[in-house]
């Protein structure tokens, strides 16, 4: 087994025993890089010489005799919405294609802090927007279960770089299933966490009041272990909460006896893939033999959670992304004077997707339609947090599939964006309630990886862990690979 | 007012006032007026990707200090929301601004106007963030080859105060802006320096017909940054309506612009031009929940504000007029009450602050805050004059002498040798040889023309150089001469 298919927990001992020192293991997964990305595309940004060196001073410090904490020198990578001091940060749009933060996110600081290895900035949909990484101004990352398949989005590079041994971990943003959905479609394990749990300072915003950063990681455990070091309160996001941040490896114990389940029904309406559903079905009775109690359970207003997330998340990404305007930093075009430079700008900086979202999202707040549109939605999303909160008075989790199908061909949904917003039925009422929810590997559909989603009370990462985790000894999925024989072989040659 | 005998006047306003405090609203910047282009800035307030904002506590201090203070209520909930329109002076194309809950509610002031006391209602007011400054290489965004923009100022903080449309002449209208900035400058919110754009006005007039209920179509002019360019703008834009009503014609509801140089209004905007601003809660700050005991604790450090200060001279003396002097600005009424706590003869001492103090730093062009003449100096003149060490006349020439050296009067008495006479000794051998010297005076006082005796002291008064004790002079004299 190649050192870069190993979990992070496993690399900690390995770097505690000096079996490895962290340059060696940067090498690696540099070397993987270069022969898997060629095909796979997941990397926008390679940090080869920024990676080595801090592996190098990781070295020094080991050998120094220092503590090196659970993630010291293990090398990550951030998807490219996350500020890097020094390091471009493009969101993946040709807006900020040059544009260079002089300040780090706050996660970026803190697994900083914690000493781990910055490999690269990882692809995505522009600015956040999609469900399949084919919105990204600058490359097509590709699923490696299958390189005709997308890999999921928005955050298909960090899903895939997890997935094909790319990185030991990486952050993804989620602002309607864009950690999750990819977790799935790829077979790893993605975390959304609680809204606030997670600072937001440094993530360029999509729609403010749903982002949230979190993990992708090849276990439970490692996700457990990367949320100690992210979460926690940050005085300079507001909307951050100051709660008292647990270990989350302390919920990692493999009983589950007791825990109540529901099984929301609205979950499994028309769309869901039927071999999707058998799988999960499979999962339920896999918990159930471990000791759940499993019922089928009620969120009567899921079904209006997609056209209220489309509202609230444009009206948002429409303020978000005015600020791109071609006067202080990122792209701008020429014009003849300033109105024209905005408009060139914007006309020839954003792509599609993201111009669609602006329009609807400037519509859906404009004088004489605020009310019916943004307002109502608004009204909407209490009424899908009260279902949430009336279920969890009843089941400690719920449980659906992550995403209603397994990953899809190029091209299959690109051309009609509603298929594409429909996709995300599973995941967006998460974001609107602000709860915390996880996609773990539950089995394969034709080759093709597919996630089951566990969601939680606000704050109770712990129990999502603690079921995740059980699972997770008490299957296989998650130790299955993708086939990369072919694809490194063409990346070596 | 009337124009015309046909027309009323209607105005409201909306000022906006930079709140002094030492950071931004939302970051750590320093919000000092000037600076090289573009220093005071960082990732936060230039809006740049990914950046969140975080409320400046003492924004809020500020803002509930100024509501009390113009009487408004002070909301338990209120919450920022986004402005959205495009302008290269805001770095995110949004400004952060409090839409439907500001946080200060109804309130008004009290003005006076030609003895008659009015009520202006105060509609409501609200935090805001400041935006950048354009430098453009022509006359406007439009015209200029190129334009550059400074964002020092992005990020200062605003309180936007909002009045009820219930100003009916022009000097009702300078009435409440000079009772508005009286009272900023008294709380201390504010240091209302209209020179480095720190208050701007926004004025609503309309007309109607006199005796008409409703109100006219109005128009905005916005802008403008002093007294007399808010005086003009009125003359100007009030007849430029009737013009039009007279006409027979609509006022058009817009916005409008002030040209300085020209000394008119332009149009800016008509209703179909403006923008929508497209108000939604802003995402990024939580909102703002404001208990009793956090109001109780501003309200304890509220000053006595002007209407109270110039009751209580008024109190001990002084005339309505005194009193609106002396407190129409903060320094002079904290000079004029820091020298009343050493002296206590009010009226004494108003006549000399607004006469020969203020006739002293206006001819030096300084302010009462830097006055080389303390206070407490002030009043050791005044006592000096009391005890009869020196005369009123003399009192004049140390104060002038205090001003250029900062010396105590005491000092300057003695150095000087300007202590007054009264040693009657000394003064009855002059008083013997002045009488000596001029008997046909003596002659005229004592056939009873009463005129004489003044010749005769102000020939005492020559020989001491006016430092004799002119009541002792004068009895010695007669006592002399009877």
């Amino acid at each position: 087994m190649s050192v870069v298919e190993k979990s992070v927990s496993e690399l900690h001992e390995l770097l505690v025993h000096r079996d490895v020192s962290s340059t060696e293991l940067t090498k690696a997964y540099i070397d993987r890089i270069h022969s898997a990305d060629p095909d796979l595309q997941a990397y926008l940004t390679i940090l080869e010489d920024q990676a080595l060196a801090q592996a190098a001073e990781f070295d020094r410090k080991i050998a120094q005799g220092e503590d090196i904490g659970t993630l010291g020198g293990i090398p990550m990578a951030l998807k490219d919405n996350m500020c890097t001091e020094g390091v471009r940060t493009s969101c993946a749009s040709k807006m900020l294609d040059n544009f260079i933060p002089p300040y780090n996110a706050t996660v970026t600081d803190r697994l900083r802090a914690a000493g781990t290895i910055l490999l690269g900035k990882l692809n995505m949909d522009e600015f956040a927007m999609g469900s399949s990484t084919e919105n990204s101004n600058f490359a097509k990352t590709r699923n490696p279960w299958n390189l005709e398949c997308v890999p999921g989005g928005s955050s298909g590079g960090s899903a895939v770089s997890v997935a094909a041994d790319e990185a030991a971990f990486t952050l993804g943003s989620d602002t309607g299933g864009s950690i999750r959905q990819p977790a799935a479609f790829c077979g790893v394990v993605g975390m959304k966490p609680t809204y606030g749990a997670v600072s937001r300072f440094g993530l360029v915003a999509y729609a403010s009041s749903l982002d949230q950063i979190g993990p992708l990681t090849k276990t439970v455990r490692d996700n457990a272990l990367v949320m100690n070091a992210i979460a926690g309160h940050d005085l300079k996001d507001s909307t951050s909460v100051p709660y008292e941040k647990p270990d989350y490896t302390k919920f990692l114990v493999n009983d589950i006896k007791g825990l109540k389940i529901g099984i929301p029904r609205e979950y499994y309406g028309e769309g869901i893939d039927s071999d999707v559903a058998k799988g999960i079905q499979a999962g339920i009775q896999t918990l159930i033999d471990l000791g759940a109690e499993v019922e089928e359970c009620s969120l009567p207003h899921t079904e209006y959670a997609i056209p209220s997330y489309y509202l609230i998340a444009t009206a948002e990404a429409s303020s978000n992304l005015a600020r791109y305007d071609g006067v202080r930093y990122g792209y701008r075009a020429e014009a003849a004077d300033v109105l024209g430079m905005f408009k060139t700008t914007r006309a020839k900086g954003f792509g599609p997707e993201v111009k669609r979202r602006i329009m609807l999202g400037t519509y859906a707040l404009s004088s004489g339609y605020y009310d019916a549109y943004y307002l109502k939605a608004q009204k909407v999303r209490t009424l899908i947090k009260q279902d949430f909160d009336k279920a969890f008075e009843k089941y400690d989790v719920l449980l659906s599939p992550t995403a209603p199908t397994p990953a899809f061909k190029f091209g299959e949904k690109s051309a009609n964006p509603l298929a594409m917003y429909l996709s995300d039925v599973t995941t967006v009422p998460v974001n609107l309630a602000g709860i915390p929810a996880i996609s773990i590997p539950a089995g394969f559909v034709n080759g093709l990886p597919i996630g089951m989603q566990l969601m939680g009370k606000a704050f109770a990462e712990g129990t999502l862990y603690r079921i995740a985790y059980t699972f997770e000894q008490n299957t296989n999925y998650h130790t299955l690979k993708p086939n990369l024989g072919e694809v490194l072989a063409r990346g070596n040659r | 007012m009337v124009i015309a005998d046909k027309y009323e006047m209607v105005c409201g306003l909306e000022v906006h006032v930079e709140l002094q405090t030492k950071t931004k609203i939302f970051c750590g910047c320093t919000t000092e007026f000037g600076g090289e282009q573009n220093t005071h800035v960082c990732p936060v307030c230039l809006g740049l990707p990914g950046t969140l904002p975080v409320l400046n506590r003492e924004v809020v201090n500020y803002a509930i200090k100024a509501g009390l203070a113009l009487n408004c209520e002070i909301a338990e909930f209120s919450k920022f929301d986004r402005k959205n329109y495009f302008y290269p002076d805001l770095t995110k194309d949004y400004q952060t601004s409090q839409f439907d809950l500001p946080i200060c509610g109804k309130g008004g002031l009290e003005i006076e106007v030609d003895g008659e006391k009015k009520w202006i209602g105060i509609t409501r007011a609200h935090m805001e963030e400041d935006a950048g400054k354009l430098v453009h290489s022509g006359e406007t965004i439009t015209t200029s080859y190129e334009s550059s923009v400074d964002y020092n100022r992005a990020g200062v903080p605003l309180l936007e105060i909002v009045s009820e449309p219930d100003m009916r002449s022009i000097p009702e209208v300078l009435a409440y802006l000079e009772q508005l900035v009286q009272i900023l400058e008294y709380t201390e919110v504010s240091d209302c320096r209209m020179e480095q754009g720190s208050v701007r006005f926004d004025v609503n007039v309309s007309l109607r017909p006199i005796g008409a209920t409703t109100f006219g179509i109005r128009t905005e002019t916005k802008n403008l940054n002093s007294f007399s360019s808010v005086r003009r703008c009125l003359e100007y834009e009030v007849a430029r309506q009737a013009r039009v009503l007279d006409a027979g014609e609509n006022v058009v509801q817009e916005t409008r612009t002030w040209d300085e140089g020209k000394g008119i209004t332009l149009t800016l905007r008509s209703k179909e031009e403006a923008h929508d601003y497209r108000y939604f809660p802003e995402p990024d700050l939580a909102p703002l929940v404001i208990d009793q005991e956090w109001v109780e604790g501003i309200r304890k450090t509220l000053p006595e504000l002007p209407v109270a200060r110039r009751a209580r001279l008024q109190g001990l003396g002084l005339s309505a007029y005194d009193a609106g002097v002396i407190t129409s600005g903060k320094a002079m009424a904290d000079y004029f009450d820091t020298a009343l706590s050493y002296y206590s003869d009010a009226k004494t001492l108003a006549n000399w602050v607004m006469g020969d103090v203020t006739r002293l730093l206006n001819s030096n062009q300084c302010s009462v805050a830097d006055s080389p003449i303390s206070a407490k100096q002030l009043a050791e003149l005044l006592e000096l004059i009391d005890k009869g060490t020196i005369s009123g006349k003399i009192a004049k020439s140390v104060l002038e002498e205090m001003y250029s050296t900062g010396k105590d009067a005491k000092i300057i008495v003695k150095e000087k040798g300007l202590a007054q006479i009264s040693d009657e000794g000394a003064l009855l051998g002059i008083i013997d040889s002045i009488i000596a010297a001029n008997p046909q005076s003596v002659e005229d006082y004592r056939a009873g023309k009463d005129r004489a005796i003044g010749f005769l002291v102000g020939q005492i008064m020559k020989a001491t150089k006016g430092q004799a004790n002119p009541g002792l002079v004068n009895q010695l004299l007669k006592q002399k001469l009877s």
